[in-house]
């Protein structure tokens, strides 16, 4: 498949901060790519030197064969961008919002005010920017990048700052965008964004890619142990430690939890004892993926 | 993606924001306006009033005066004959009339009220002046002196031939000052200059998009201030050559869009681009002779206001809106604010960045 975007060794430096420190990477045409890392990780500097609004202290980026520095009016229209501070014409609507967007690439006001519907605004149409809550704004916000049918998106933290269903809402117009061949790249802080939405995601922190790969692979590679709940009661610990398989065990009086390197095992064991209320399975995420590259636990 | 279409849709949104924007309307439109009604209210009655007395019978030195002095008289004394004597006093007393005059042989006799002072003096000065040119007509001698009288403002400038051009020019100044200043500063901390950046538009049809709108709103400024002054109650006498502020006003706009932008520019937040506006606009609207007329200015002032562009945006309004000169004698003016312009606009340029930090 076709290299969209490649990323060879970029630096950059502000001053005494590697923001950027040694990047390689490259995402191929369709796929749903994401960089994932706490505060300060760099994943801005890296987007906004893909993207053509900086300049690399070091290395090459190549987007859809092209280069995005200095400003290449060939490459703006083939790529959308959603920046990390949402940035509307004050005093505009929703609407307004998206056609003076659409007009900038010429697009036609009416399929500007299609994007509406694609994000789930269209009761928002009229409503002044200012007005729309944090939710709403990012969907615009996506809609602008979204507005002249880019082949790539770079969306830079789209989902901070917004409460969980509002997040999860997201998620569906994120998935929605993704279909026909665009390719995406999204910066998140969120592992389980990561984890649900993307192909591939690098794993980012101070400045370099630790790990890169879909995030089932990254997590198998890890041979963390499974975690099995039932609700308290159900069993005793002790029986609990005794399953075949079972490492280690704790209750907290709400949940009985079983660590395990054979959950099949231990699951068909609980079975047998029909000990499987309420039960849950949750395997090792990217979070146990950041703690073992780093040695330190995930904090965004 | 045409440039035009980017900059059509750009203004747009410029002109749309600034629509919606209350206080931003209310201070560089409502407000200036306000004072020009208050002004033009105020001062409606500054140029010199008539004197009107009224006669009680027959009053040949009076009659005969008016008829020799002609016009020169007549623009400053009316005379109506009264009814009748009782009548004519009372209106005196009630200060409904300067005075009245009665004849009595050889002997002017004026009835006036201390009531006003100046009223009172004027008309009195007024009848006796009128006596010592009869006694010395009634010589037959030519008079050995003579008095020219002639007031220092033509006398077609009255209170709302000075306002108008003058709170025009602050109106415009803050207008234009505070648009590109506002402009760049929220589009900047917004981000919104940098997704333009990232749009094919070219950038230039951005700062085009800018100097339109405020060019749009400088003409409406103009149209509704010359609407107001000219209302029957104001009375804006414009001169033959009025039409050559509209491109004095275009300098003028971009001089001080210049302005606005190197405060945009050098301003980190919106708080203090409004701050900065507000010290740059009311000193030089002060000095540049927006609120009174820089002729009766002390010398120093006279002086410092040759620094403030404004003056010459005002200068040039008032002498071919209301003081008659030609259209050729605003290009100083004009070459003067097109020079801040230039001048601001490469300042502004070096000092111009794309993003909040
Ligand atoms: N314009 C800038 N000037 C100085 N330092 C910056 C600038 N932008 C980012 N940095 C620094 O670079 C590092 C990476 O920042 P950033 O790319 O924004 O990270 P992230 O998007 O992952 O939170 C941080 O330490 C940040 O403080
Ligand atoms: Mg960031």
């Amino acid at each position: 498949m076709a290299q969209t975007i490649e990323v060879t060794g970029l630096r950059k430096r502000y001053g005494d901060v590697r923001a950027v420190d040694g990047v390689t990477f490259a995402v191929e045409e369709g796929e749903f790519f994401g960089i994932l890392g706490p505060n300060g990780a760099g994943k801005t500097t890296a987007l906004e030197i893909i993207e053509g609004l900086r300049e690399a202290d070091e290395g090459q980026v190549s987007v859809l064969g092209m280069s995005p520095w200095p400003r290449n009016p060939g490459l703006l229209p083939r790529i959308g961008v959603q920046l990390q501070s949402s940035s509307f014409f004050e005093r505009l609507t929703a609407r307004e919002q998206l056609r003076t967007f659409g007009s900038l690439y010429g697009v036609p006001a009416g399929k500007s005010d299609a994007m509406l519907e694609l994000v789930g605004l269209d009761g928002k149409a009229d409503v002044p920017v200012e007005k729309l809550s944090g939710g709403q704004a990012q969907r615009l916000s996506i809609a602008c990048a979204l507005v002249h049918d880019p082949e790539i998106v770079f969306l830079d933290e789209p989902t901070a700052a917004l409460d969980p269903q509002a997040r999860r809402n997201l998620w569906d117009v994120l998935r929605e965008i993704s279909t026909g061949g665009r390719t995406v790249v999204l910066t998140t802080h969120y592992m389980d964004e990561a984890e649900i939405l993307c192909d591939r995601v690098a794993i980012m922190d101070a400045g370099r890619i630790l790990r890169l790969g879909p995030p089932a692979v990254l997590v198998r590679g890890l041979d963390a142990p499974a975690r099995i709940s039932v609700a308290s009661g159900v069993l005793t610990a002790e029986d609990a430690r005794l399953l075949p398989g079972a490492d280690e065990t704790g209750d907290d009086g709400v949940s009985l939890t079983i660590s395990t390197r054979d959950p099949s095992a231990v699951v068909a064991a609980m079975a047998a004892k029909d000990a499987l209320d309420g039960v849950q399975i949750r395997g090792a995420t990217l979070e146990d993926v950041f703690l073992e590259v780093t040695g330190r636990e995930y904090r965004a | 993606m045409s440039a035009y279409q980017s900059f059509k849709s750009l203004s747009r949104a410029m002109y749309l924001g600034f629509r919606r924007d209350r206080s931003a309307l209310f201070f560089t439109v409502l407000f200036p306006l306000m004072f020009l009604v208050i002004f033009g209210g105020i001062f409606s009655g500054q140029s010199t009033p008539k004197v009107e007395v009224l006669k009680i019978g027959q009053a040949p030195v009076l009659e005969q005066a008016l008829a020799q002095g002609g016009d020169e008289l007549g623009k400053v004394l009316t005379v109506t004959a009264a009814s009748d004597r009782a009548d004519a006093l009372r209106q005196v007393a009630k200060g409904d009339v300067a005075g009245a005059v009665e004849q009595r042989g050889d002997r002017l006799v004026v009835h006036y009220s201390a009531a006003d002072q100046v009223t009172a003096g004027t008309v009195r000065g007024l009848m006796n002046s009128i006596i010592q040119a009869a006694n010395q007509a009634a010589t037959g001698q030519p008079p050995a002196y003579t008095l020219a009288i002639q007031q220092v403002e033509d006398d077609s400038l009255k209170a709302i031939q000075f306002f108008t051009p003058g709170l025009l020019g602050w109106a415009l100044a803050s207008a234009a000052v505070f648009g590109a200043s506002q402009t760049l500063v929220t589009w900047r901390t917004k981000g919104l200059l940098r997704r333009l950046q990232l749009s094919p538009a070219p950038i230039p049809t951005v700062f085009a998009a800018r100097v339109a709108v405020s060019l749009a709103i400088a003409l409406v400024q103009f149209a509704l201030f010359v609407l107001v002054a000219r209302l029957p109650m104001f009375g804006l006498q414009l001169e033959g050559a009025w039409w050559m502020a509209i491109p004095l006003l275009t300098a003028g706009v971009l001089a001080f869009l210049s302005i606005g932008m190197l405060v945009g520019a050098w301003a980190k937040t919106q708080e203090t681009a409004n701050a900065v506006t507000q010290l740059i606009v009311l000193p030089m609207a002060f000095l540049g002779g927006s609120f009174f007329p820089l002729d009766q200015a002390p010398g120093w002032m006279q002086t410092m206001s040759h620094i403030f562009p404004l003056r010459y945006l005002n200068e040039g309004m008032l002498n071919v809106m209301s003081r008659g000169l030609g259209p050729g004698s605003v290009l100083p003016q004009i070459g003067i604010l097109l020079g801040v312009a230039v001048a601001g606009s490469l300042i502004a340029v070096r000092l111009f960045r794309w993003e909040a930090h």
